[in-house]
């Protein structure tokens, strides 16, 4: 993939532009807390439930500005060598057995020559902090709150200073600091020092007309009227009492799959048969299937007719 | 940079002394803004420029709140501090339309919060109980009498001697197994990086293995602690116990139930007992009320479950399970509280009653669904609880004990 970077925008509307671009419909919240992260060179915190877009935000921002994307993934139990660096052993022992062979004792020499970057394997963190051509790369810090309280820490040093230290070698410096975009599921509570460093966005879900204009953007093939119909009838479900209300991207799924159903309007029984697009939980199904669809689609039509 | 007009610099003296004091109302409203924040807010509102009245918010927004929860109480603030002030008005000059009167609607939540904290610099009451003067130094007897004393028939000098004893309680630590690696002698993984550098020491003609263990860490507890009516004898030591184990350890999130669910985990960090207590009471509407069990447990299983249940934690449900109207829907939402913890421990005090039989209907209907069913009551039994969080797989609390008692 050929990259062809191009500068940060320069205003608030810019941002907003920057997104749609890439079919990212953002309201002016969310352009305003990017454009400062990307003016002031500050990590950009996203909280929100599955499904708004938070990763995507990452995507776009790669794509648009024509920068490298670089993912490190979380988990419990992430750690340094997963998420830094690695040394390569088995070429080191190689190295090691080289230098035995041809006879060479200085213990010093040898462990400076073992210990240099040529047998390090750079994870996520440090390729971002390596200079690009492209300018510096895009780095998705995604789903934090699945790592554990130590990895939380130890990112301090990288978001502050866009540094990492490594024994052997030193203090890796970022000579451009990378755009540092996390997420979060708020599947626990991010300790406040990390969210210091950050600016901090909640992510929710878009209003109706927002939420058909990314419909209509991302699902090219659907009808007016479905798409319609499919965002008011989602927009009604959030209102429900629900243990996981369905996100963005549900939406979108549903959409597509209702399109690939060749499926004109929105009936009882195919929202009944697909709902499990929507909804992942057994209890949340039991409670809405039947009756209950019922009800929403005539409300959604009794609604968009009174808006004709 | 080309230098600013004198105009504008008096403009941004003018906004930064507004920052710095609207910082300070959302200080005293309970949203943690440091110095750095406002030098940051301060850099945000240069950067994104002075533009609409929106702008302006959503730039203060992005560095001063933190958190989700703090959105309300930021946007009450910035409401009434730059209509108040009618500084924003000034400042955007004629780029804003008149902003139309708000007409009175009913306060949204966090407005009260809000208006006390800008307005009551005056109302400075500090309220100090008076101090209670008790030699808590007891006896070896007197000690004794106060381990198997019911909280509810203490004195007040006695429940002074409690709270110390709670104090002095040493939670030991029971830990679990977590991904991570550490150093270990007898370890199951080959640490690489160990053994290359310990082999080089030696020239790399030894190689003298290392090994990595798994690193093992104390887990998360979670406790819901009633505080309806027919508990309030013992809500107030229990939040001393609660505030003891907080104290101890990293991870313990409190949540208090009577009609409705609190979180009041912050409120307990504060080291000093009474202050951490005062700040609970401050936090907290419906003391000594009525009990919905159900409801309360729908509430902290739909919001916070799956904020606080990772990582194995353990549940304590601090009840005495009397619930108000008991249904199905109490046996689902306790069903999905147990299948959600890796351990659902019940204490309840009514099980100081040698002949307590588990025949109320809450009762029966959560009993199944509970790992253990421990009395706490005195502090003996809160003794007796902390050496079972230390021992994980004592089998002392079976709860069908007690149902066994009945059929």
């Amino acid at each position: 993939m050929t990259l062809t970077p191009r500068s940060l925008p320069d205003s608030i509307d810019a941002t907003l532009d920057l997104l749609a671009r890439a079919d990212y419909l953002a309201d002016r919240s969310l352009a305003t807390v990017l454009f400062l992260a990307l003016k002031m060179g500050r990590p950009l915190f996203l909280e929100g439930e599955a499904g708004v877009g938070k990763t995507e935000v990452a995507k776009v921002l790669s794509s648009t500005l024509g920068r490298h994307l670089i993912r490190l993934q979380c988990y419990e139990g992430l750690d340094v060598s997963a998420a830094v660096y690695e040394w390569n052993y088995a070429a080191q022992m190689i190295a090691i057995r080289v230098a035995e062979a041809e006879g060479a004792h200085d213990r010093e020499r040898l462990e400076h020559d073992v210990f240099s970057e040529r047998f390090l394997i750079k994870r996520p963190l440090l390729q971002a902090l390596a200079p690009d051509p492209a300018g510096a790369p895009v780095l998705l810090i995604d789903e934090l709150d699945r790592a554990d309280e130590a990895f939380e820490a130890f990112l301090l040093e990288v978001l502050a200073d866009f540094q990492v230290t490594i024994p052997e070698l030193g203090t890796v410096k970022a000579v451009q600091p990378p755009i540092v975009v996390i997420t979060s599921n708020r599947t626990r509570e991010i300790h406040d020092a990390l969210k210091r460093r950050c600016l901090y966005h909640w992510l929710g879900y878009p209003m109706a007309e927002r939420e058909l204009k990314i419909v209509r953007a991302k699902v090219p093939g659907i009808g007016k009227a479905l798409s319609e119909q499919v965002v008011h009838f989602v927009q009604a479900l959030r209102k429900e009492d629900l243990f996981k209300a369905p996100g963005v991207a549900e939406t979108l799924d549903w959409a597509a799959a209702l399109a690939e159903l060749d499926v004109a309007a929105l009936d009882p029984s195919t929202a009944s048969d697909t709902l499990g697009v929507l909804l992942k939980y057994q209890d949340d199904i039991a409670r809405i299937e039947g009756g209950k669809v019922k009800e929403l689609i005539d409300e959604v039509r009794a609604e968009l007719r009174a808006a004709e | 940079m080309e230098a600013p007009s004198k105009r504008a610099d008096a403009q941004t003296g003018r906004l930064a002394e507004n920052i710095v004091h609207f910082a300070r109302a959302l200080r005293a409203a309970g949203i943690p803004v440091g110095p750095g924040a406002v030098m940051d807010a301060l850099a945000a509102v240069e950067a994104a420029g002075v533009g609409t009245r929106e702008d302006f918010y959503w730039t203060l927004h992005a560095v001063l709140v933190k958190r989700h929860e703090h959105s309300l109480i930021f946007d009450q603030a910035f409401r009434i501090f730059f209509r108040r002030r009618g500084m924003l008005d000034k400042l955007l000059a004629a780029m804003l339309p008149q902003a139309p009167p708000r007409e009175h609607e009913k306060a949204p939540p966090g407005a009260q919060r809000i208006q006390e904290a800008l307005l009551s610099s005056l109302a400075e009451a500090e309220r100090k109980p008076p101090q209670l003067e008790v030699d808590a130094r007891l006896t070896v007897s007197d000690r004794e009498v106060l381990q198997k004393k019911d909280f509810a028939q203490m004195t007040a000098a006695e429940i002074a001697a409690a709270k110390d004893a709670i104090k002095r309680l040493v939670l030991s630590i029971d830990e679990v197994k977590t991904r991570r690696l550490a150093p270990h002698r007898h370890g199951h993984l080959v640490d690489i990086r160990r053994t290359l550098r310990a082999s080089l020491k030696a020239g790399g003609a030894v190689i003298d293995l290392k090994y990595l263990g798994p690193r093992t860490k104390s887990p998360p507890i979670v406790a819901l602690l009633d505080i309806s009516g027919s508990m309030s004898q013992y809500t107030r030591l229990f939040l001393h116990f609660l505030h003891a184990v907080t104290d101890a350890r990293k991870r313990v999130h409190t949540f208090l139930f009577g009609t409705r669910l609190t979180n009041v985990t912050r409120a307990l960090k504060a080291k000093d007992p009474d202050e951490a207590l005062a700040a609970v009471g401050a936090n907290v509407a419906d003391w000594s009320g009525g009990t919905r069990i159900a409801t309360s447990l729908r509430a902290f299983n739909k919001l916070w479950a799956r904020r606080v249940l990772t990582q194995g934690a353990i549940v304590l449900l601090i009840t005495d399970g009397l619930e108000r109207d008991p249904d199905d829907r109490l046996a689902f939402e306790i069903d999905r509280l147990h299948r959600s913890c890796r351990r659902l421990i019940w204490l309840n005090p009514l099980l100081r009653f040698s002949g307590f039989e588990a025949k109320a209907k809450g009762i029966r209907t959560m009993v199944p669904h509970v790992d253990e069913l421990r009395p706490i009551h005195n502090l003996e039994s809160m003794a007796e609880l902390v050496r079972a969080l230390s021992a994980p797989d004592g089998r002392s609390g079976d709860p069908k004990v007690w149902l066994d008692k009945v059929a």
